[in-house]
Formats: C-alpha cells, sequence, structure tokens
C-alpha cells in the first residue's frame, strides 16, 4: 500500500507546519505571530452536538412529593377507576347469556376475532370504547355494539370494524352507525384499508328514523365504501353471521370478501320475509349461506371453514393488497422521554381552574423530552415548537393559559411554518377560551382569532388533538376540536368540553333575565364530561394520560404509513384578516 | 530419509529396546492419502493428515455429495451410487489414476476387507491397515478361533467349522448347549447376529440371520458359527497397536457394554470394576492375540468378560481402527491415526507400554457416548432427515465432538445413523460420565429423534455410575430409563412465548404495549400436544395464553386437563427470534430461565424446546378449521411406514386374515431391519408396495379391509 502523492505532499506539510514554531527564525512563523489571541477574530468554537441538543432539553420542575401532586394523583386515580370500570363493562359486550350462545354456536367473540386478526406484538388502537354509554334509556349497547380500531394485519396498518352481534343481534342503532361511519371517515383521511368483520342484523328497526333516512345515516356506509374503493382504499368483508337487507350491502360493495359455511348469510330479505312476500319457503343456507354464495351467485369470494380459517383468509386478502410499506423510523433514531409518563397523572387535575403546567406534559410525551420552542416569550399562553414522536417529527400546539392577541398570531405563524414544512400537528387543548374585555376586543382579538381558526381549518397536515383539560368556546375551534377535522381527537379522563363551564352558564342566563335554573348548572357539568363526549362521539375515546405518546405515535403512523404523504406546501390557506 | 515425526517426542525415545539399529524395514513417509470413507472418521482422518502435511483426498456418494467430508479436503472424488463406498476396484483405480500414495480405509466399507487390502498392496498402494493376511485370518472367525486357541488366548466354547447344514449347526448347538448365539463368521456391529435362547426357534433364526449376513456383508455372509451364550457379559476390548518391527502395545481396554440391539453406545476407559491382575492380563492377551497374526497397525481385540466369574474370551479381533478409538485417545493422550501413518510408513510406535501405562495413571477416565439418529423409546428405532437445529457443547481438550454434520445437512437413510461422537475426559470415572451429563444437555438436536435425552438418562443412572455394567444393561434397567418425564409448565410458557416472537413484527415503538383503559385485545392462545414417545396415548393438550403488556413483558397463562393453571404474571421475556429457532431468557417470579425453542414445520408441527439442559417435544395443534380446509383425510385401516425406508419383503398376501402383531412386511432403514407388525386384527386389503420399493416415512404399506363396526 502506498499513499497518493496528494496526501504524501499533505504529510510534508504537516511536519513542516508542526516543526515551525522551533524555528522562529522562519518566516511563515512570522505570520503565525502575529495572529495572536488578543488580536484574533471571533473563531467558530465547537460546539459539540450534544451541547448543541441541551438547548433544546425541557427541564422539569415537578415535585412528586409535593402535596399537590399528590392531591392531584388521588383525584385523577378516582376518574381513572371509574374509565377503567367503564371501559371493562363495555369490552364484555352484550349480555352473559347472549356471550354463551354466542360461543354454543363455535363463533369467536369480536374482540378474539379482531385479536386473531392483527400481527402478534401489534397493539390494536381501539376507537371509542365507551361510544353508546348511557345513550338510551330502554336499551345499553356497550361500545355501541360496534368495535372499530386501527390495527396491523400483515404489517399494513388497517381500519377493522367489528359487528358485536352479542349487542342486540348486532343490529344498528344510531350511535352504531355514527362510529361505524367515523370510523370509515378514519379509514378515508388516514387511507387505511377497511376490514369489515360483519355480523349484524342490520337496522335497529325501532330506531328506522335516526338510522336510516339522513345524509349520515346507514346508505352513508356503503356511500363510503364506494368512494373509498374508487380511490384505491381497499374494502374487504369477512361475513361471519348475518348480512341482512341493507348490511347484504357491506360484503357486496367489498373489494373481496370472505364468508363462513353454516354460519355466514347473506340476503336482502331474511326466510321470514321471503315466505311473507312470496310465500316460498326456503331456508336461510339455501337462500344465502356461504356455499350458495361462493359456488352459485358469486356475492362471495372465499369460504371459510369457522370463524379463525376467515380470520386466516383475511390476514391473505390483506397480504395480497400490495399495499406500500413505509419504513417505521428506527428505533435507534429516537429515545424515550427523559421523565416517567405516569408523572403526567399528578401533573394533570380534575379541577381545572388550577393551571396546567403544559411544559411538564410535552416532556412527558416527546422523544427524549426534546422540544425547540418556537417564539417562547412571545405570547406565551400559547406554547409552540418542534419535536419529535416515535421518530416522526410534530409541531406542538400547546395552551398554556387565556388566548391573547399575541399567543394566536404566533399559533398562526408555527402552524403556517408546519403546513409549508409538512410538518403534522398536535394539539395539546386546555383553554377556556380568547381573552375578553374591551382592551381585547380593541386589540382585535376577534381577528386574531379567526387568523388562528383560518390556519387550523387550512393547514393540509395530519392534526391530532388532545384535550388534557378544559375545551370551551372559541378556543376548541382555534385548538382543532372536532369540527376541524383533526385524525385523531381524544380526552383524557379529566378533561370537560363544553361552550363554556356550567357555572358561567348558568351565570350568563341569569344575567339575560331568564329565571335560574338550581338543576341547569349540574346538567351542563354532566355534559361537559369527558364520558359524556365519548359516549356521543364527540371524540375518539377517553385515554389514560400515560398512554398519550403512544396514542399519538400509533396516530401518526395510521396518518403516516401506507400510501398517506404529506407533501410540504401543499396547503392552501384562506385570507388571514391583517 | 524423510519421516513424519512428532516434534516433541526426542527421536530415542521411539525406540523400543527391544529393536536394533539396523533396520529391517525402510521408512517412506506418507506424502498422500486416499481417504476411502465417510462421515465423521474421513473428517478426522483428514484432521490428522492435514497437521501432518499429507495431501488429502476425499470420495463421496451422490448423496453425499454436500456432506462436510467431501468438503474437507482439497480433492474430492465423486463416487456416484449411494453404495460406491464399496467398491474396491474403482477406488483402487481412481488412487491409482491420481497418483496417490496411500489409502486409509476408515472403519466399515472396505476397511476390514482383505481382498480390498491385498488388491492396494498390489497395485502399489500403501494400505493404512493390517497386512491382507493378518486380516484374513482375523476375519475368518472360526480361523481366528483356531489361532488364538494355539496361542493360549482363551475362547468361548463353539462350533467354529464347516458343517453349515441347519441340522448340522443346531447340532452344535445342543453340545454347546442353550442358549447360543448364532454369527455370520464374516459379522461385525451386530449385522446378521442373533441369540438362540431354546432350541424351538433356532431355524427361523437361523434363516433370519443368514438373510441380513447376505445382505450386509455379501457372498460368503451366511456362513454361520455357533457359541456359548454368556447370560451376564460384559464386552470389554483392547487397543492394540503394533508395528512394522515386530512391536505390539496395549493403549488400555475399554468397556463398551452398553449396547442396543448389539451396537455400543457408551465406550469407556478405564474399564470400571476391573482388577488390575485381570486389565493387565487382559492387555497381555491382546498382544498375544495381534502377534500371532503378525498384526501391523491399529487393531482391537474384543473380549466377553462373564460378570458371573471374571472369566474372559477372546471374541474377534476388528482389524481395523475403531468408532471408540477417540476413547484411547484421550487416556493415552496420543493420536492414532498418527500412529497408522507413521506405522504404515514404517517407523516404529512412539511409545513403549510402561509409557503408555504411566499416561494412563495419569490422565483418568474417557467416556464416549454415541449420538444416533434413532428413537430410543420406539425401539431404537433408526430415524433420518435434515439437521434443523443443532447446537453443541464447547469443546476443549477434555470435551471433543467428532461429527460428521453441521446443522442443515441431512442425515441420509443410505447410511449409518451416527450423526456424532462425543467425548469426554475426567480425573476419574465418576467426573468422566458428570461431565459427559453436562456436555450432552447442551447437545441440542432438532430435525430427527436422537438418543440424547436417552444418553443423559443412561449418565444419570446408579447403576452405571456405580460401574455395574453388562451388555443387557438397557434391557435390565428399562423401566428406569425409559421413565416418562413431567414437563414443567414453564417449559410450555417459553414454547408459546418463542413462537409469539418468531411470529411478531421486529418493528416495535408504540407497538406492542398495553393501550387505553381495559383489556389489552392481545391475548392469544397456544395449543401444544405433548410428543413424549413415552407416554402412551394421544398426548394431553395444554393451552398456552400468552398476552402482551409492553416490550418484553408478558402475562402468560398454562392450563392443562386435570391440574390447576399455572399463572405466571410480568414475565420479562427477551426473545431473540431467528428463522426457524428462537433463544429467550425469561424472568419468571423466582428464576431466570434460558430457552432454545425451535420450529420444525415440515414433521408433525414439531415444536422443540431446550431448557434446563433437557428437551420437551410438543406438536402444535394444529386449528379446528385446518383438516377440512385442507382436505385432509385421516388415513383409517391401514399401516404406514415408520421412516424412510427400502422394503425387504412382505410377509403377507392380500386377502390374508392376520392377527394383531404378526409382521406385515419387512423393511430395511439404516442398514437395519425392522419388522412392521399388525396393530390390529383384521384381512389384508391392499399391500401398497412390493419389494424393493423404496419409501418415504408415512407412506401407506398395508391397507386393512374396513372393519365392521356393528358389533361394538
Amino acid at each position: 500500500m502506498s499513499f497518493s502523492r496528494s496526501s504524501k505532499d499533505l504529510l510534508a506539510l504537516s511536519r513542516q507546519l508542526t516543526r515551525a514554531p522551533r524555528h522562529s527564525h522562519a518566516p511563515r512563523c512570522a505570520s503565525l505571530r502575529g495572529a495572536s489571541p488578543a488580536h484574533s477574530r471571533t473563531i467558530a468554537s465547537y460546539t459539540a452536538p450534544y451541547q448543541a441538543s441541551a438547548v433544546s432539553v425541557i427541564q422539569s420542575n415537578v415535585d412528586a412529593t409535593s402535596d399537590e401532586f399528590k392531591e392531584n394523583e388521588r383525584l385523577m386515580a378516582e376518574a381513572m377507576t371509574r374509565l377503567e370500570t367503564l371501559t371493562r363493562a363495555a369490552q364484555q359486550g352484550g349480555s352473559a347469556k347472549a356471550r354463551e350462545k354466542h360461543l354454543a354456536r363455535k363463533k369467536m367473540l369480536p374482540r378474539d376475532r379482531v385479536a386473531a386478526l392483527i400481527d402478534p406484538g401489534t397493539t390494536f388502537m381501539e376507537l371509542s370504547p365507551l361510544a353508546g354509554h348511557e345513550l338510551y334509556p330502554e336499551a345499553d349497547v356497550p361500545a355501541g355494539g360496534i368495535i372499530t380500531g386501527v390495527g396491523v394485519v400483515e404489517g399494513v396498518t388497517c381500519m377493522i370494524v367489528a359487528n358485536d352481534s352479542t349487542v342486540k343481534g348486532g343490529t344498528y342503532y344510531p350511535i352504531t352507525v355514527k362510529k361505524h361511519l367515523r370510523a370509515q371517515a378514519v379509514a378515508q383521511e388516514n387511507k387505511l384499508p377497511c376490514i369489515y368483520l360483519v355480523d349484524s342484523g342490520g337496522a335497529n328497526l325501532p330506531h328506522q328514523s335516526d338510522v336510516f333516512p339522513d345524509q349520515n345515516h346507514f346508505g352513508r356506509i356503503f356511500y363510503n365504501q364506494a368512494r373509498m374503493s374508487s380511490q384505491g382504499i381497499p374494502q374487504v368483508s369477512v361475513v361471519m353471521g348475518l348480512c341482512t337487507a341493507g348490511g347484504a350491502y357491506v360484503p357486496a360493495m367489498s373489494d373481496e370478501n370472505i364468508i363462513v359455511e353454516k354460519q355466514g348469510h347473506i340476503f336482502l330479505a331474511g326466510p321470514p320475509l321471503v315466505k311473507a312476500a312470496t310465500g316460498e319457503e326456503v331456508s336461510a343456507e339455501e337462500l344465502g349461506g356461504g356455499e350458495m354464495h361462493t359456488s352459485v351467485s358469486g356475492v362471495s369470494d372465499y369460504l371459510a371453514v369457522n370463524d379463525a380459517h376467515a380470520v386466516v383468509l383475511a390476514r391473505r386478502c390483506i397480504s395480497n393488497l400490495n399495499w406500500p410499506k413505509k419504513a417505521a423510523p428506527p428505533e435507534a433514531s429516537y429515545s424515550e422521554p427523559l421523565y416517567p409518563e405516569s408523572e403526567l397523572l399528578g401533573i394533570a387535575s380534575t379541577n381545572l381552574r388550577k393551571p396546567l403546567p403544559i411544559h411538564e406534559v410535552i416532556a412527558r410525551i416527546v422523544d427524549g423530552s426534546h422540544f425547540s420552542e418556537f417564539k417562547r416569550d412571545y405570547g406565551s399562553t400559547l406554547v409552540t415548537g418542534f419535536a419529535s414522536i416515535y421518530g416522526h417529527k410534530v409541531g406542538i400546539v400547546a395552551n398554556n393559559g387565556i388566548l391573547f392577541g399575541t399567543s394566536a398570531q404566533k399559533g398562526s405563524h408555527f402552524i403556517e411554518l408546519c403546513a409549508q414544512r409538512g410538518i403534522p400537528l398536535v394539539f395539546l387543548q386546555n383553554i377556556s377560551g380568547f381573552m375578553v374585555g374591551k382592551e381585547a376586543e380593541r386589540d382585535g382579538i376577534a381577528k386574531h382569532g379567526a387568523k388562528l381558526v383560518t390556519a387550523v381549518a387550512c393547514a393540509d397536515v395530519p392534526k391530532f388533538t388532545v384535550v388534557v383539560g378544559g375545551s370551551y368556546g372559541a378556543g376548541n375551534y382555534g385548538m382543532c376540536g372536532r369540527a376541524y377535522s383533526p385524525r385523531f381527537m381524544w380526552m383524557w379522563p379529566n378533561a370537560k368540553i363544553g361552550v363554556m363551564g356550567g357555572e358561567q352558564l348558568a351565570n350568563v342566563m341569569e344575567t339575560v333575565g331568564q329565571k335560574a335554573d338550581p338543576e341547569l348548572r349540574d346538567r351542563i357539568e354532566r355534559e361537559s364530561d369527558a364520558v359524556y363526549s365519548s359516549a356521543r362521539l364527540w371524540d375518539d375515546g377517553v385515554i389514560p394520560p400515560q398512554h398519550t405518546r403512544r396514542y399519538l405515535g400509533l396516530g401518526l403512523r395510521a396518518a403516516l404509513s401506507g400510501k398517506n404523504e404529506v407533501k410540504p406546501g401543499d396547503t392552501r390557506f384562506g385570507v388571514f384578516r391583517m | 530419509m524423510r519421516s513424519i515425526r512428532p516434534r516433541h517426542v526426542p527421536h530415542g525415545r521411539r525406540l523400543l529396546s527391544s529393536t536394533t539399529a539396523t533396520s529391517p524395514v525402510s521408512v517412506t513417509p506418507i506424502t498422500s492419502l486416499l481417504i476411502a470413507n465417510r462421515g465423521e472418521i474421513a473428517l478426522r482422518i483428514n484432521r490428522t493428515a492435514k497437521r501432518l502435511g499429507i495431501q488429502t483426498t476425499t470420495l463421496y456418494t451422490d448423496p453425499d455429495a454436500s456432506s462436510q467430508h467431501a468438503a474437507c479436503s482439497p480433492n474430492a472424488i465423486g463416487l456416484g451410487a449411494a453404495n460406491a463406498y464399496l467398491d474396491g476396484e474403482r477406488i483402487v483405480t481412481l488412487a491409482k489414476l491420481h497418483g496417490i500414495q496411500a489409502l486409509h480405509p476408515g472403519y466399515g466399507f472396505l476397511s476390514e476387507n482383505a481382498a480390498f487390502a491385498e488388491r492396494c498392496e498390489k497395485e502399489g498402494i500403501v494400505f493404512v491397515g493390517p497386512p491382507a493376511k493378518a486380516m484374513a485370518d482375523m476375519g475368518d472367525k472360526a480361523r481366528s478361533k483356531e489361532i488364538m486357541t494355539k496361542a493360549g488366548v482363551p475362547c468361548v466354547p463353539g462350533y467354529h467349522g464347516g458343517d453349515q447344514g441347519e441340522a448340522e449347526l443346531l447340532g452344535h448347538a445342543r453340545e454347546i448347549e442353550f442358549p447360543v448365539l448364532l454369527k455370520s463368521v464374516k459379522g461385525g456391529g451386530g449385522k446378521g447376529m442373533r441369540i438362540v435362547m431354546e432350541e424351538g426357534e433356532f431355524l427361523q433364526q437361523l434363516k433370519s440371520a443368514r438373510a441380513e449376513a447376505r445382505a450386509s456383508f455379501g457372498e460368503g455372509g451366511e456362513i454361520m458359527l455357533v457359541e456359548k451364550y454368556i447370560v451376564r457379559p460384559r464386552h470389554v476390548e483392547v487397543q492394540v497397536f503394533a508395528d512394522k518391527w515386530g512391536n505390539c502395545v496395549a493403549l488400555g481396554e475399554r468397556d463398551c457394554s452398553i449396547q442396543r440391539r448389539h451396537q455400543k453406545i457408551l465406550e469407556e476407559s478405564p474399564a470400571p470394576n476391573l482388577d488390575d491382575a485381570t486389565r493387565l492380563d487382559l492387555w497381555e492377551k491382546a498382544r498375544t492375540a495381534a502377534l500371532a497374526v503378525g498384526y501391523v497397525g491399529a487393531g482391537t481385540v474384543e473380549f466377553i468378560l462373564d460378570k458371573d466369574n471374571g472369566n474372559f474370551y477372546f471374541m474377534e479381533m476388528n482389524t481395523r481402527l475403531q468408532v471408540e478409538h477417540p476413547v484411547s485417545e484421550m487416556v493415552t493422550g496420543t493420536d492414532l491415526v498418527e500412529w497408522q501413518f507413521r506405522v504404515a510408513a514404517g517407523e516404529k510406535l512412539p511409545l513403549t507400554q510402561d509409557e503408555i501405562m504411566q499416561r494412563i495413571q495419569e490422565r483418568g477416565a474417557a467416556i464416549e457416548a454415541r449420538i444416533y439418529a434413532e428413537s430410543p423409546e420406539k425401539g431404537f428405532l433408526p430415524d433420518s432427515g435434515r439437521l434443523v437445529h443443532l447446537a453443541t457443547p464447547k469443546t476443549d481438550e477434555d470435551i471433543r465432538i467428532d461429527a460428521g454434520f453441521v446443522e442443515g445437512d441431512t442425515v441420509s437413510e443410505a447410511y449409518d445413523g451416527m450423526i456424532a461422537k462425543l467425548i469426554v475426559r475426567g480425573d476419574d470415572r465418576e467426573t468422566a460420565i458428570r461431565r459427559m451429563e453436562r456436555a450432552l444437555r447442551e447437545y441440542e438436536v432438532v430435525g430427527l429423534s436422537t438418543n440424547i435425552e436417552f444418553l443423559k438418562r443412561l449418565c444419570i443412572s446408579p447403576a452405571f455410575i456405580e460401574g455395574d455394567v453388562e451388555t443387557g444393561f438397557i434391557q435390565k434397567w428399562e423401566s428406569e430409563l425409559f421413565q416418562p418425564l413431567v414437563a414443567k409448565p414453564e417449559v410450555f410458557v417459553q414454547a408459546a412465548l418463542g413462537l409469539f416472537a418468531s411470529s411478531a413484527q421486529a418493528e416495535t415503538g408504540p407497538h406492542g404495549q398495553s393501550l387505553g383503559f381495559g383489556q389489552c385485545a392481545s391475548q392469544r392462545t397456544y395449543a401444544f400436544k405433548s410428543l413424549d414417545p413415552l407416554v402412551t396415548g394421544e398426548g394431553e393438550i395444554i393451552n398456552v395464553s400468552v398476552t402482551q403488556k409492553g416490550h418484553q413483558l408478558f402475562d402468560a397463562t398454562v392450563s392443562q386437563k386435570d391440574q390447576n393453571a399455572a399463572e405466571y404474571q410480568g414475565l420479562v421475556s427477551t426473545p431473540v427470534p431467528s428463522s426457524q429457532k428462537t433463544s429467550l431468557t425469561t424472568f419468571f417470579p423466582e428464576a431466570r430461565i434460558e430457552a432454545t425453542v425451535v420450529q420444525d414445520p415440515n414433521n408433525d408441527n414439531k415444536i422443540s424446546v431446550f431448557q434446563h439442559g433437557l428437551k420437551t417435544e410438543l406438536s402444535l395443534v394444529s386449528p379446528v378449521w385446518y383438516e377440512k380446509a385442507l382436505g385432509i383425510k385421516e388415513a383409517t385401516a391401514s399401516v404406514v411406514a415408520p421412516m424412510p425406508c427400502k422394503v425387504l419383503k412382505n410377509e403377507v398376501q392380500e386377502g390374508d386374515a392376520v392377527a394383531k402383531g404378526a409382521p406385515l412386511v419387512v423393511i430395511e432403514s439404516m442398514k437395519m431391519e425392522t419388522v412392521i407388525r399388525s396393530p390390529q386384527d383384521g384381512v389384508i386389503k391392499k399391500l401398497a408396495h412390493k419389494e424393493g420399493d423404496k419409501c418415504k416415512a408415512g407412506t401407506v404399506l398395508v391397507v386393512f379391509e374396513e372393519e365392521d363396526v356393528s358389533t361394538t
């Protein structure tokens, strides 16, 4: 091996240079002496990467031994226990008797179907498990009678929709329809292939007026299927039970479907109706059984022996989607937050009057507790900045007090940056509203607020909202409430949502001359509760605060994987009122 | 004159006092060698040859084309058909063609073929082995006995003559008194050998022995000798070595009493429970035997030692290097293959008898375990197949493995089923046995059945540790050696965790952790069936449900029939999955347990779990839909081949009514004959294969008429 000529020359040169100081008479030495420290320019001194990144590390000031922390923790624990109990009850599905009957037919329970469908080692992100909670006075509809969520099947992130036939025969209550449509909306926005595990008796007839006729009613399910299929979002159905009348269109409108023999049935009218209409007597299996549909009618494509087999076939369908698999950010490229996520339980308060130190929340959500804060000292009631979650870059917009004109303008600026750069946005909501009063109005709070709302509404990047405290008034709009189509919206157990707090609302009503209604305040409080919201699908679920990072991570995967592409600068903003 | 000689041995030491400086033999070092064998012995010979700078050439047949021994030498010559290792003429021609100076026959195949040795000598190829004459003398059982008797070496009473008529042989057997042993004069390795306990079965056994001997040894194999059968015999043999200068030494004795099917599986040196007088007498008689036939090279003189009175008798001399030669190497600190080359080159023996004795005293004890592809639990039925997983103990100067296979290789049914030899030395016998047991615990094989678990049991058998050995040892302690093993629930947990890890996505991030309120939807159930062949009947089903709670954090529940469910919470498990196997370290509530879980889907959905040095075989239960969806129908009322085999003989004809246990078909696999017996009373509907057909394991051999079940 030999050195190249040039490197030999360099070597010689370096030798000369090192030798130089010892020969003080050398002319080169004189020039060196000229560059004495006293006369030097500011030199670009070396900054190690870890020194550079230290500026973004959030320093936590949480004292986990303080009384306040402990009190918060205690109250949050109560709220958590309530949620745990409610969720477990909802996850049971229908009555014990209904479940036994289901199992006696050798059918898998819907949650087991989902568990078998997804890849081992992956986590199913269920949406709104408390849907339908205390919604219908006459009936208990656990989880709205339908299980929806995002799961990974054969490495493809999919939307899974599973009817629970142990709940009122899997019939569609209005909330069932809403939950089904919400799942489809999530699928459409995030380009997630849909897998429908169908086991439903169709529309719940006593509720037909709230299920059938309107735009966002039953018919919309099939409209969505057709539109999604046209957009290249695959639709796969597995018929594991009844698919009657309108329900028959779920498999029929799917790109591919699988039917379980002697268990799945697809027909526009069941045997009793057929007999009533034409007098024809026919068995369900003859009329719409798997064997008939796979060999005669062609309504179904694959015949399965039982549920487990059907799940295997469904997984095979997904493996053949030729769906692009984007590499997730390598695990080595990010680190966990520096502070325990469980401390969020002592940081967040169920008393929304208490300020919530939002930096402490961010520090327990983002990678390495690194947060590049934007305009830290301007409009500081809104915290903005860049961070990463499981290696995905995000822009964070978080409330740290009431919104002023300055904070709204800063928020708009920041959202513009993220839209320009194609960076997903995460909103951490804890907002009682925009500033009111003479000074604020004169300052143009309305137009500044409008800027924020415009920016949020138009930004064409995936948005995620977590309500960590209050979500009141126009603050809800400016902070990407449900109406602003965040890809996912979650609430903490302590969160409240409403046009304003119950007490204020009662006061306002009194002030405008209404008779004081002692019930009103309590009712408003009740209706602002996170569970009340979740039961009505105003959000995608109430989540444990310490899992926020995980939910956001899974949400980001759903929004960014597969065929999704966030193009920088794709957003067209409306007119900002200056 | 150039000679190969170890640097550390001074020239003078090699000379025995009895020899003079004027050499009647010229020394011609060996420089090139054809290794006319396969498997571990070919590799072992090559190893020494390479060390001595000898150019080697190996041979391979079609089934061995990608074998380790073919690849170990710079030159490898293809022979074609599987039986071509026996084609002496062709091998001699090839050696000449390639200008190879010497030939090492290994053991088996041509190693004790005097005609072949002679042929080599005639063609000017140095045969690394005894002179053809000595081989012929010892190869003929009857002749060897005559020579031994003359030389004063005690022999077992018997008839070794030329009366080969069935009636005459029976007459001789009567004279010797039953029980007697029938052996082919060309026999070895238990082939063509039968014990006849009483007169009534003599003729049938004679026929069978003759048939097997002819198949194994060819023409002349059917010539039988009859001997007294000793009821509690030990097999003790002496390793001898002679040079061309008339020197002969004994390199200690080996006890090879632990046998099955008359084949050794554990061999040790020194022989246990043997007084020094007998030991030295054995050595002396062995040297006398070798010198009586003008022996040169490595040989083994086998004796049968009557445990009841301590008498021993000459059995035969194996005129080759034996499978178990490493045992003697370990206790004497020698390389016998090197000795073979030196002696073949005309050198004198490197050590004197006194030096050898000294070494044996210093070096303690050595033991060898033969690892076979077979099922001890199914009567040592041979097996073959691919080594899906192979992990071996770490070797050092006291733990040696002579193997012919590596992971991924296929053990062919065309040849002997020995996978490897594990040889362990210890300062005394008990240490050697303990170290052997430990080493066996680290020996993991998946893909075919092996006797490893059985060997472990032998090593912990108190009778064996006591040295209370005899050739009937395995039958005598059968109930102890074949106790079914009860697997701990942790084994099932590890199996399930291993399967989980092998199918789980490698990517993690937010995945794989618990999420939200309520239960996690990721509970999965794994159903296993115990495959312990010692448990009769259908293996019981064990269900393991696994819930992933976080990265490497699991809950598991094991439920078995008639047992309380075992629940484990918060197991921290670090699985490292590779294609078919997963290594895991799991922290159970009170212990850290390491395991290797290997899947062998082509083999009955087998899952093998190695944990705490024990192997547990499970079968992953097929889902309910499996059979129906795949259209699998259980072949009822039929008998299938238990292993890949060749059909030797159909013992019944279509339409025959047979009783349960009646012989149906005789098959041959791994050079062993096996009789397939009827599992039921019934009528033969169809014989699926004719004689000579080759069958895969699981092929239907006999179909019965569907039985009329109305009576039951």
